[in-house]
């Protein structure tokens, strides 16, 4: 797609787009997201100090985790991933959704269902007792039906559009949606208790063992690699050309980036499971695999971050933008972290230790959020109807609160996690373990604190956000110098 | 032919799913068909009823997110921990428990290194007897009267997945977890020739009810009991 025709979207040839519905995630969005990201500083501080764990049921870290991945990956990530597309596939196709307002409804509210439905799910103890995919079996079949009117109303557009090709962000969040319907099937195969007997809210997984480990690794790697990864990209592919006023760097790189993407992503599974009881051919694989991804992986960030050739000077006056590329930034680390750690050896340190959860939270709060964030930036004005936000310099204060924040989180991880792997394996001069665990779980505490504190900064920025966010849909225009013309705030763009 | 995908969605959808589906069927498959994939070890057997309720508790309150029951081949863990697990060590787990963090230990192999009383105390109160410890208190697990009028169905359940209990077992399920938390209540003799090796006793030291407490000790005191890991010899593969 030209840039002509990016700048010319609003132009008089346009349907009747359903923006009514997108104002809907959006709001959603930002509240799960809000919801989510509160959940995570709170076990987050209980990690630092147990007594936060309550001695209630309803609120200890085992019920509240869940709470909290579920919160920010299906709550936040999935409406910002719903809302945009649908508004991402009505302008690239130049089509109105298919099924109109009636199938969008039911697709929003019948996913704001599935949410509270797992949640309080969560806290009354109600799991598969899988990552990542603990509702039970009739929220699983409750997000099936959801998922299947998503397929039908997107596809539906996309079936009657008026370009003649398909834009590329449409490529991925096509495959975002496909493979997410057979990960859940496929990992989520129970039978429901009740059917034989037992009781109504528990069912048992039809795997069993290493079977079970490889097939929930398969679904936990590629929710990784098609809900946060294969559905972001598409928001990458749409929202920073626009934002940046600028075509996509190069057609042919989009090509090789996402055959190779879905190609190679399906494959890094077993790289969860290493030196574990599965087979060692399937490791082996799952390391080799997930070292090529690399590839994809940085072509896929280098298309994204050249699409600002020649308008690199807008990233010192836009810090919307800045959000964008620091997002794909961060995508591109976190994706050259991955395969490090997928390789067998670094994966005997770093696995069962806080690493994981540092690298994690690179992808999370770096990569997806912050391009979420963007994207909110962006979407806010456009579907108010609003010349531009209440504040950019809010932006501004946002975008560094956020950014510091994280990397507090991922600093202190990766020096709590290698340091827990190191001391889990060290021997005194006797030949006797120096350590017991208790030990490494004491010396953990500072690393807690900081986590948690850069995680409350996070709250802060998302608050921001929001307040941001609603004056500008309200109207409000902050009387305010702009960014990047006076001297002080130049040096600091830079 | 990407000029043809990107005018036809139904082409491009087709041929997404046949780009995932390859890799996955190159690693799910020979998984489940090859049998090398499980060790042939003795001693394995179905959870009784009480450890099964106490397995459930254990995936209810979330003690995967924390704790994992995977032993790597390395000298550290398994000095720390025993022999490193075998595949057919989880065999009848629907689902696997191995997790994925270590905020506290592993447990594959925690059944009879601590006392009754200790597991009572430490998860009602973890730093009553570990003082450094993180973990949540669950003191509700000793108050709590288990819910387990239905375990037959779980046991039916699982027989549909593929566990092999007996109609022996199903028909007697109620009464073995009575049995087994409480000898008094039942025929514990009978219970144990039905499940091996498996613990008998008033776990959380309240005869007068059966607890979630009871159930979930049962089931952390018979962790990696079942295989004798001593007489286990690794084929000349390796494995």
């Amino acid at each position: 797609m030209s840039s002509a025709s990016l700048a010319n979207t609003a132009s008089s040839t346009m349907p009747e787009f359903y923006d009514d519905l997108i104002k809907k995630f959006v709001i959603a969005a930002a509240f799960w997201g809000l919801a989510g990201f509160l959940a995570g500083d709170v076990i987050a501080w209980q990690l630092a100090f147990p007594v936060l764990n309550l001695d209630l049921e309803w609120t200890t870290f085992g019920r509240l985790r869940p709470l909290h991945t579920s919160a920010v990956i299906f709550a936040f990530g999935g409406n910002i991933l719903l809302g945009s597309s649908f508004y991402v596939v009505q302008r690239t196709c130049r089509a109105s959704l298919f099924g109109g307002n009636g199938l969008g409804n039911f697709i929003f509210w019948g996913y704001q269902l599935f949410i509270v439905l797992a949640a309080t799910g969560y806290l009354l103890g109600i799991t598969q007792g899988k990552e990542y995919a603990e509702p039970e079996w009739y929220v699983d079949l409750w997000l099936t039906i959801v998922w299947v009117a998503y397929l039908v109303a997107y596809g539906g557009t996309i079936i009657r559009r008026n370009e003649p090709h398909i834009y590329v962000a449409n490529w991925f969040y096509l495959a975002f949606i496909l493979t997410i319907a057979v990960l859940h099937l496929g990992n989520n195969a129970s039978v429901p208790a009740l059917l034989f007997g037992g009781e109504m809210t528990k069912s048992y997984i039809v795997w069993a063992g290493v079977q079970d480990a490889m097939t929930q690794w398969w679904y936990g790697h590629n929710a990784v690699g098609f809900f946060l990864t294969a559905g972001f990209l598409g928001m990458m592919y749409y929202f920073v050309p626009k934002q940046a006023e600028r075509p996509v760097y190069s057609y042919r790189l989009s090509v090789v980036h996402f055959w190779g993407l879905t190609f190679l992503y399906i494959w890094a599974g077993p790289h969860h499971l290493h030196y574990t009881a599965l087979p060692d051919w399937l490791q082996t694989l799952g390391m080799t695999f997930s070292i090529m991804l690399w590839m994809p992986s940085w072509g896929g960030m280098i298309n994204g971050v050249m699409t600002l050739s020649g308008a690199w000077h807008k990233l010192r006056t836009d810090p919307v933008l800045r959000f964008m590329v620091a997002s794909v930034g961060f995508y591109g680390m976190s994706t050259f972290e991955g395969p490090l750690m997928s390789i067998k050896a670094v994966n005997s340190l770093s696995h069962y230790t806080d690493w994981t959860i540092g690298h994690v939270h690179a992808g999370a709060l770096g990569w997806n959020a912050l391009i979420s964030f963007g994207v909110l930036y962006f979407l806010v004005p456009k579907l108010w109807n609003r010349e531009r936000l209440y504040s950019l310099r809010l932006v501004n204060t946002h975008f560094w609160i956020s950014t510091i924040g994280i990397v507090l989180y991922i600093s202190s991880m990766w020096v709590s996690g290698i340091m827990q792997g190191l001391m889990w394996r060290t021997y005194d001069s006797l030949g006797f373990l120096q350590y017991s665990f208790i030990e490494t779980v004491e010396a953990m505490h500072p690393y807690y604190i900081i986590r948690a504190t850069g995680g409350l900064l996070f709250v802060l920025g998302a608050v921001l956000m929001i307040y941001n966010l609603w004056r500008t849909a309200r109207g409000d225009v902050r009387n305010e110098a702009p960014i990047g013309l006076d001297t002080q705030a130049a040096p600091a763009a830079e | 032919m990407q000029a043809m995908l990107e005018r036809n969605v139904v082409l491009l959808a087709i041929a997404t799913v046949i780009t995932i589906s390859i890799g996955a069927l190159v690693q799910l498959v020979p998984l489940y068909t090859m049998e090398t994939t499980i060790e042939k070890v003795d001693g394995m057997r179905p959870y009784s009823p009480l450890e099964l309720a106490g397995r459930n508790i254990y995936i209810r309150e979330g003690c995967y997110l924390c704790h994992s029951q995977m032993i790597r081949p390395f000298r550290d863990e398994v000095e720390r921990y025993g022999h490193y697990s075998l595949a057919a060590e989880s065999m009848y787990d629907h689902p696997f428990q191995w997790g994925s963090k270590r905020t506290g230990p592993d447990l594959a192999r925690v059944g009879k290194k601590y006392s009754n009383s200790w597991h009572v105390a430490h998860l009602t109160n973890p730093r009553s007897v570990v003082p450094e410890s993180i973990m949540p208190g669950y003191p509700f697990l000793a108050k709590h009267p288990l819910a387990a009028s239905k375990i037959a169905g779980d046991l039916r359940t699982l027989r549909v997945v593929g566990v092999p209990y007996t109609d022996d077992q199903i028909e007697n399920a109620q009464a073995d977890l009575q049995a087994q938390a409480n000898p008094e209540m039942g025929d514990a003799d009978a219970m144990m020739a039905r499940y091996p090796k498996a613990g008998v006793g008033d776990y959380d030291g309240n005869p007068a009810m059966i607890s979630e407490m009871d159930a979930l000790v049962a089931y952390l005191q018979m962790m990696g009991t079942l295989v004798d890991t001593q007489s286990y010899q690794t084929s000349p593969d390796g494995r």
